[in-house]
């Protein structure tokens, strides 16, 4: 028997867009270091000015507003540490003004991490809570923001559940009690339109291997009034934002990929808003005790986070493996740490079924028949493990 | 990539993962002569097993489980029920996490706490069965105490990890994992923590 390969597991990574890794080939030709004057340094740079102006023109920047960073936990990284400095003896514009940070408690462990970092020292943090849907109660936010300027951090389309956020209404109310509002949109960008004017943001992170472009590049957008202060200091690339010789080859792909993803996003959404409903309904009428995390519309199109209790997160996900099925888990257990996911647990669901849940992320190249093989086997290994449970789904069996 | 799927785990452990042996299938009908249940939603791992004792032999003929949890809590319940079938109910209750991590050839370590469950349902069982018998006098009495029960961390853990150089709730955390998922149990962690070391270090 020849074994599908089915990979929904797109907001982890994807695979690389052909048309990128063609790209990437051209690009190895070009060895040149961007600050070199002469030829070969040149080559790259203008490669590279390519790519940057069509990343920007994506997210309706202009180019100078774009720094290319490591990765989109770099880019993270680097607008809380840096205006979250206390310092006043620095020549950064914002020094000392805007040390209180406000995030939510659904935001990617790199923003959490960092932040309980500043916590530590001695930096104030408030964390703003959710809906049972992942949305950001925005009374709440209002209240913080009352209190004083702060550097407000909100993600926009959450990674494990994909819950959008508003945040535009975000912006406006961050903007209108004089604080900083900077959105990691790593799982956003390629999957629905942004437009940072429109949105009002000052800063918001992207990563190119969330949309078919290669690992080990990411980019931070930053209004060009806002004031910023390099984490990585010691060059002038990046207009002295961001030191380091540039990852030329990875800043192509990004470029490459964003340019594809003008041209592929709004059908493909379309055609998996339809496979996700597809899912959302067959699993519903093949399996019983089933409950479907996040947004019911708010929501990426791409991801449908679900959740099976009496059967454990990681049993399923390597079940399914075993399968040639590919998806994730908020269990503890697959974790490797001993919590289960805290995006879903902040929405309130009972303790057991964080540990029961999967994430299912299609992508480009999900195609009918394998909605259609999720749908064939799922349910049968959710029977298998619910039987061997000893928490018991009453006299249903787990399975209709 | 299909060849060859390799996990964290051993080729043994996913045999038993993918095959789990001796389930409990119809709890209903089936007559056990020991039960036992431990295991935690928390933690997220949950344990059942049952048992069939020849009585005149005190050996158990059959054992049968059910587990909520991970591959690796399958896999060591499935071996588990393997190991004792045959056993006496004495070197039965003597199996450790240690044995039947050695026979699954090994598990990743942040998964032997957690995880295998199976020696303290199975001790659980065993109790059940000498008090349902009239051999209250058998019942062994847990020397150890659980104290975390998201990580299933006894007392006696907790005075090793003392004597082992442990001297905050840091060090407890890290060399027994104990409080480290809801932390209900910390003051009395802290607690334990200052009794040994008065009984070890302190004249």
């Amino acid at each position: 028997m020849v074994l599908r390969n089915v990979y929904m597991d797109n907001n982890a990574t994807t695979p690389l867009h052909p048309e990128v890794k063609k790209e990437l080939v051209k690009a190895m030709e070009v060895f040149g270091n961007p600050s070199s004057m002469h030829q070969f340094g040149q080559a790259a740079k203008v490669m590279m000015k390519e790519a940057r102006e069509s990343v920007a023109s994506f997210i309706g920047s202009s180019p100078e507003e774009i720094i290319f960073t490591g990765s989109g936990s770099e880019a993270n990284n680097t607008v809380l540490s840096i205006l979250a400095c206390p310092a006043r003896q620095c020549s950064f514009s914002g020094a000392g003004k805007y040390n209180k940070v406000i995030t939510s408690v659904i935001e990617h462990p790199c923003v959490m991490e960092t932040v309980k970092c500043l916590s530590d020292r001695s930096i104030e943090v408030k964390y703003i809570s959710v809906d049972k849907y992942g949305k950001i109660k925005m009374d709440e936010l209002e209240q913080e923001l009352k209190k004083g300027p702060a550097l407000v951090s909100i993600m926009t389309a959450n990674n494990e559940i994909g819950t959008i956020q508003d945040i535009k209404k975000i912006s406006e109310i961050v903007h209108q009690y004089g604080s900083l509002f900077h959105t990691d949109a790593v799982q956003a960008v390629g999957k629905i339109p942004i437009d940072v004017n429109d949105l009002g943001v000052d800063f918001l992170t992207m990563s190119a291997h969330k949309i078919y472009g290669p690992k080990g590049i990411g980019a931070l957008y930053i209004h060009r009034d806002t004031p910023f202060c390099p984490l990585i200091r010691g060059g002038h690339q990046e207009g002295g934002r961001r030191a380091g010789t540039e990852n030329t080859l990875g800043i192509v792909g990004f470029g490459k990929a964003v340019q594809l993803r003008k041209e592929e996003m709004t059908a493909e959404h379309d055609r998996l808003l339809k496979y996700k409903e597809k899912l959302r309904e067959g699993l519903k009428n093949r399996i019983e005790h089933i409950y479907f995390n996040g947004h019911p519309e708010d929501s990426l199109a791409n991801t449908l986070n679900v959740s099976f209790p009496g059967a454990e997160g990681e049993s399923i996900l390597l079940y399914l493996d075993l399968e040639g099925i590919a998806v994730s888990t908020g269990s503890a257990c697959a974790s490797g740490s001993l919590d289960p996911s805290h995006v879903l647990l902040s929405t309130g669901i009972p303790i057991e079924n964080a540990h029961g849940s999967i994430r299912i992320s299609m992508g480009r190249e999900t195609s009918e028949e394998d909605i259609d093989y999720m749908l064939d086997v799922l349910p049968g290994i959710i029977k298998k493990i619910r039987d061997m449970s000893t928490v018991s789904m009453g006299s249903v069996g787990g399975i209709k | 990539m299909n060849a060859k799927i390799d996990w964290a785990y051993s080729e043994k452990l996913k045999e038993h993962f993918i095959n789990p042996r001796n389930v409990l299938e119809d709890e209903e009908s089936y007559q056990d002569d020991g039960k036992g249940i431990v295991g935690n939603m928390k933690c997220g791992d949950e344990m059942l097993i049952v048992i069939k004792v020849d009585k005149e032999k005190g050996i158990i003929t059959d054992c049968k489980w059910k587990t909520y949890g991970c591959a690796s809590a399958i896999a060591s319940t499935s071996i588990l029920s393997e190991m004792v079938i045959g056993m006496t109910l004495e070197d039965a209750y003597n199996i450790s996490p240690k044995d039947i991590a050695k026979e699954l050839g090994g598990l990743p370590v942040h998964k032997v706490h957690c995880s295998v469950l199976g020696d303290k349902a199975l001790k659980a069982a065993i109790n059940d069965y000498y008090s349902r018998n009239g051999m209250e006098d058998k019942v062994k009495k847990e020397e150890a105490r659980v104290v975390c029960h998201c990580m299933n961390v006894t007392d006696h853990e907790i005075e090793e990890a003392v004597l082992d150089g442990a001297r905050s709730f840091l060090d407890i955390q890290e060399k027994t994992k104990a409080g480290t998922v809801c932390a209900d149990c910390k003051e009395e962690i802290i607690d334990l923590l200052d009794k040994y070391k008065k009984k070890h270090f302190e004249a």
